[in-house]
Parts: structure tokens; C-alpha cells; sequence
């Protein structure tokens, strides 16, 4: 990991994120997906909304977007298709992806435009205080939900193949072997995908609801994520409050960059 | 060999466009900028270049944000409402040094307004739509061949100062339709974007030139950096310090205030005897001319000074015009927004006149005549 660390890691230390939370982990998973995948540090761009998550982008030593709240899919895709050639990946979390930016998230995917989403889900938001988000849990307490939330969470993987995603997967930080594996995947996957990346927030969603502190919130994350080839052989009533993680979807479609190339072509041969 | 051609302003918008070297578009359709769209979608592809629809407005500016981060000239166009959600990355643009074009062709609002009508009420947005402080440039366009040569001088302006640069069309410049010289494409200076000079261990990605502007990587080229639309110190990683904050602020303003005379443009029109002088911009100095020209006929000394820079607003220009004249009248298509900046200016040396109009109509050179004759 040192090695890593002082490949990828810009010297920028200390980070914001509070004792406990699990965005370091999901961060050096994303580190570990690339350095396997051996990507040429020049030739990836690392994108970012507004967030705790969204500060990621400011720790790796690529060249990365810190952009604006909810707008990191429309300026990836305006990377992705000015320069087909870079790798591009989107770190977002569950506010910042799913509700501000939840417009760009089904586009994006419908467009099938070769990006890779790593949504960091901590169920809430982290930098304003612990408001809920749309992938907060029904029920759940939040500063701006003291009495529960009223509105129930998307799924945000199955939101994702519904609107056109080409990969869709979900780890944990807990699992994070595994988690580095669905991202590496995700990257050399060519077309739209998604990596959703449950992780722990102690301070603001774990205090509120009582999930105790972040050893006890990645235990509880090893104890309901249920593989995707395990939960087969489950009934409903076992699969009851769990949730699968591994390769949840994936599908063969024109990429977009691709078939936008052909675009050029056939106008260039109409133009001459 | 250039060609002699009948363009729409919004189609010599797009081919300016394509002669300063742009190579992408991004945008979402809206009245009555949508046909720039259509014919970039219809262009780029034969240059080699890349247009996209976005799912809206936001995302249309943010795209051509990203695909200018890769070294592309890069141009949006949009319309009131869409010029309003545009707002936020405008901000983004200019605290993050990126250059970008957008064009904003204006119709009548607020809200959805009177889409297919004229207009010039988002001046004052253009100056102050985004939150914070922070400069703006912005240009207004009177003819179907100034778009075309004012387009091009916005890629030069907005990647000189790593800054967004505003076209402010209107309904009647966009929709006209006029005679056009058009030169070779080949024969355009195409604007260049200030590279780095020191290799990637050196660079520090916002520590400006004495001219205060950065120079500006191409992302995938191995200098690695970071860009933020928090504020910054010189090596671009957030620094909250009131010492970063303060110098940023200054220095983004500092760019435009210690070059305004560079990006300063207008037209004296019949000014140099003149007792009257109109001050306006765009669609509406058409009629000015014509105005003018009926009152010299009947002896009337009336002349025009033609913003066509409007932000940075020529303040010396307009108070040295106030010593001159006895009187300033100021038509525009709002309920009086850049007169507001006239009087600033003149700072009570001589009256100053507001003709506003805001009935959707423009403004015909007899109503502008008879305006000036009843003085």
C-alpha cells in the first residue's frame, strides 16, 4: 500500500473525512482497480461532484475535477467524448448522484458512454450535517427527517439498468477486495457503468440511528451483503433486510464515443 | 477565395464558431438560439469535431466545461431561461479559469416569457447572473457579419484570459438575415490557448504570468492537476485562507480591469459634431443608424456611440463622451438596464435618458427619432 500510496496519493494530507468513515476505503479500492488494471496515470481524469466523497478527487494524483454539485457526470462526459482516449471515472456519492444529480445519472447511462461511477452510499448527507438523501432508508433519522424520512430510497442499481447502464455492480467497504474487483471490472467494461460502494458514515447517519460506531457499521455491512450467486439460493423471506453485492448487471450496447466516430465519418465522406 | 453569402446571425454565430477552431458543442434546444445547435450538429462531424444534445442546460455548459479541460474550443448556446440555469457553471468557469463560449440570444422575459420575441433584458444578468464577484466579458453583436467576426474575437478574448466570454445576441440579431462576406476559413487566425512552459514537476496550475492568466495544461498530457471551484491558491488545491481568498478574487479581476483597453470595442456613428448622442448595442443601434440619419436630414446633430464590448462597461469612453454632448439617450428592449451604467458613468454632467421598451416590439428608427426630437 505505501507504494500506492505515494504513486497515486497526492501529499496532501490531513483529509477531511471524519474518524471512521469508510471513504478512504472505497478511495484506495479505486487506487488498487487502477494500479491492476495498470491505467496510465497521464491518461486518466478523475471527475467529482459536491461532497464528502466528491473531495476524492483532490487526493489522487491524476488530472481530476472537482466540479459542481451534482454536475460531475456532464463534465465527464464532455471529457470523455472531446478525448475518447482517456479513461474517465466519476466519484459521486448518494446526494450529490442521486438527487441534485440524478437527471445526469439516467442520461448518462441511457447515453452508454464509456464512464465508470463509483457512487460512495453512506445513506445520507455527510458535509452539510446528515440530511437525508434519496438512498437513505425509510424510517431512517436525519436533521432534516427528525421524526424518519417519509420517502423511500431508490435502488440505485437497478435505477441505473433501467436507464441503459451496461455494467452495474455493489460492494462494500467491508468486502473491499471485492469491491476493488466490480470497480477494476467496471473500468475495462466498455460502455456506461456503475459501481455502487456501500460505505459508513459513524458521525452523521450512524449516530442519528443508532448503528453504533464504524467497526459495528462494517459489520453490520459483512452481515446483510449477500453475494449475488448466494442470494440465488435464498428465499425472499431470508433475502428480508439484506442486500446483494457482485456483478448485478451486465449487457452489450454501442458505446457512445464509438459510434459517434462513425458520425464523423459518414459526414466527412457526405462532405467530400 | 471567400464566399458572399445570405446567413441568419445565429448561422454566422455557428460558422464563426467553426472558423475560430471550435471543435465542440454541447447544448440543449431552446428558442430562438436552437437553430446554433442545429448546424454545429450538422458542421463539427465534417470538421472533425463533436456536437451533443445534453438533457438540459446545465449539463450542455458543464460538457463543454470538460471538453475544454482537453484543450478543445468549445461553444454553448442557449436563451433566457436556459441562460438562467447556465448561471452556476458560469461561476465555475470563471473561478476555475476555463474558457468557454457561450451565446445567449435574447428573448423577452422573465420566465418563458415571449420565446419568439426580441429583447435585451439579460444585460444585467450577463454582468451579475452568476453569485459572488467576478468579472465578465461580454459582446453584442448589431449584424449578421458581426457575429461571425465577434464570435471569433470571443475565442480570442476567452482564451487569452482563461475566462467564459458571453455573445449577447438578440432575437432581431439572431433571426436577421443579411449579406455576408465570408473569408476562407484557412485564412482565420485561430485563437491559441497559452501552454504551460516547464515540465510537469514544475508546473503549478494557477500560478499566473505577469499578466496575470495561468498558463493552461491539456488534461492528458502528464501535468496532473486539480480544478476546483473552491478557492484556490496558485498550486489549485482549495486554500480558505483570507490571504488566498483575497488574492484570488483580485487577480480574476485583475485580468480583465488591467486589459480593458484591449478588450474595449465600440462604434462612434456620426458623434463628432453631435449634441445628442445614443448609446446602445445590438439589435437596437439598427434603428439608431437609421434615426439618425433622418434627423441629420432634418438638421437634428445626433450621433451613436455603439457599445459592442458592454462588460467591461467602457466608463472612460461614455464620461468623455459626457463632456462632449448635451444630452444622452439610451434605447434598449428592457425596462432600462444598461442606462443604469451610463448614469454611473456621466455622473450628472450632462441628462441622461432612458428609452425603454418592453412590449415585445422592437424599437423603429420614426419612435426613435421622434424620441430624440421631443428632447
Amino acid at each position: 500500500m505505501e507504494k500506492l500510496i505515494e504513486k497515486y496519493y497526492r501529499p496532501r494530507l490531513p483529509h477531511i473525512w471524519c474518524p471512521g468513515c469508510g471513504n478512504g476505503i472505497v478511495t484506495s479500492s479505486i487506487v488498487k482497480a487502477i494500479d491492476k488494471l495498470g491505467l496510465d496515470q497521464d491518461k486518466t481524469v478523475i471527475v467529482s461532484g459536491i461532497g464528502c466523497s466528491s473531495r476524492a478527487s483532490g487526493y489522487l494524483d491524476f488530472d481530476t475535477v472537482h466540479s459542481l454539485h451534482g454536475r460531475a457526470l456532464p463534465v465527464a462526459t464532455g471529457i470523455k467524448l472531446a478525448d475518447p482516449e482517456l479513461n474517465v471515472i466519476v466519484i459521486t456519492g448518494d446526494g450529490d448522484g442521486t438527487a441534485i444529480g440524478g437527471n445526469h445519472f439516467i442520461h448518462t447511462a441511457r447515453r452508454n458512454i464509456n464512464l465508470t461511477v463509483i457512487l460512495f452510499n453512506n445513506n445520507i448527507y455527510g458535509m452539510t450535517g446528515g440530511q437525508f438523501s434519496p438512498l437513505t432508508p425509510t424510517a431512517s433519522k436525519a436533521t432534516t427527517a427528525p421524526y424518519g424520512t417519509l420517502e423511500r430510497a431508490f435502488d440505485i442499481a437497478e435505477l441505473a439498468k433501467a436507464a441503459g447502464a451496461t455494467y452495474v455492480a455493489r460492494g462494500t467497504a467491508f468486502q473491499s477486495k471485492m469491491l476493488v474487483d466490480v470497480i477494476a471490472e467496471g473500468i475495462s467494461h466498455d460502455g456506461f457503468s456503475l459501481v455502487e460502494a456501500v460505505t459508513q458514515c459513524p458521525i452523521y447517519f450512524g449516530r442519528q440511528n443508532k448503528k453504533g460506531d464504524a467497526s459495528a457499521m462494517l459489520k453490520t455491512q459483512r452481515d446483510n451483503a449477500v453475494t449475488v450467486e448466494a442470494a440465488k439460493k435464498m428465499t425472499p423471506e431470508q433475502l428480508e433486510g439484506k442486500f446483494t453485492i457482485g456483478v448485478l448487471h451486465k449487457s452489450e450496447a454501442p458505446e457512445y464515443t464509438k459510434q459517434y466516430q462513425g458520425v464523423i465519418d459518414r459526414a466527412q465522406k457526405g462532405a467530400k | 477565395m471567400g464566399k458572399v453569402l445570405l446567413l441568419q446571425g445565429n448561422q454566422a454565430c455557428a460558422e464563426g464558431a467553426i472558423a475560430a477552431g471550435v471543435t465542440f458543442f454541447a447544448g440543449y434546444p431552446i428558442t430562438p438560439s436552437t437553430e446554433i445547435a442545429e448546424i454545429m450538429a450538422k458542421r463539427l462531424p465534417e470538421v472533425g469535431g463533436k456536437f451533443i444534445q445534453m438533457e438540459d442546460e446545465i449539463a450542455g455548459i458543464g460538457a463543454i466545461i470538460g471538453a475544454s479541460l482537453t484543450g478543445k474550443k468549445v461553444l454553448t448556446a442557449t436563451s433566457g431561461p436556459g441562460f438562467s440555469l447556465k448561471q452556476e457553471f458560469i461561476g465555475y468557469a470563471t473561478i476555475a479559469e476555463v474558457p468557454i463560449v457561450i451565446a445567449n440570444v435574447q428573448r423577452v422575459g422573465p420566465s418563458t416569457g415571449q420565446p419568439t420575441s426580441p429583447a435585451q433584458g439579460d444585460m444585467m444578468q450577463a454582468r451579475w447572473g452568476t453569485h459572488g464577484d467576478h468579472p465578465v466579458i461580454a459582446l453584442t453583436p448589431a449584424s449578421v457579419p458581426e457575429c461571425f467576426t465577434l464570435t471569433i474575437k470571443a475565442y480570442e478574448l476567452s482564451e487569452k484570459y482563461r475566462m467564459p466570454v458571453l455573445l449577447m445576441l438578440d432575437e432581431i440579431i439572431g433571426h436577421m438575415r443579411e449579406k455576408i462576406e465570408v473569408p476562407d476559413y484557412d485564412t482565420i487566425a485561430k485563437p491559441v490557448r497559452k501552454g504551460p512552459r516547464v515540465a510537469p514537476s514544475e508546473f503549478k496550475a494557477y500560478q499566473p504570468d505577469s499578466d496575470g492568466v495561468p498558463p493552461m495544461a491539456d488534461f492528458g498530457t502528464g501535468y496532473r492537476y486539480h480544478v476546483t471551484g473552491l478557492v484556490h491558491d496558485e498550486t489549485g488545491f482549495p486554500n480558505g485562507s483570507p490571504a488566498a481568498t483575497e488574492s484570488l478574487i483580485k487577480r480574476l479581476h485583475d485580468k480583465v480591469d488591467r486589459h480593458i483597453d484591449e478588450i474595449t470595442m465600440y462604434e462612434e456613428y456620426n458623434l463628432d459634431d453631435a449634441e445628442i448622442a445614443i448609446v446602445t448595442y445590438g439589435g437596437t443601434a439598427r434603428s439608431a443608424y437609421a434615426a439618425i440619419d433622418m434627423a441629420r436630414e432634418q438638421g437634428i446633430k445626433v450621433g451613436m456611440f455603439r457599445l459592442i464590448s458592454v462588460w467591461p462597461f467602457p466608463e472612460k469612453e461614455i464620461a468623455k463622451l459626457a463632456e462632449k454632448v448635451k444630452v444622452i439617450v439610451v434605447p434598449e428592449l428592457n425596462y432600462g438596464q444598461m442606462v443604469g451604467e451610463v448614469k454611473k458613468a456621466v455622473e450628472g454632467k450632462v441628462p441622461v435618458k432612458p428609452m425603454s421598451k418592453y412590449d415585445s416590439e422592437p424599437i423603429s428608427p420614426k419612435e426613435l427619432l421622434e424620441f430624440v426630437k421631443n428632447l
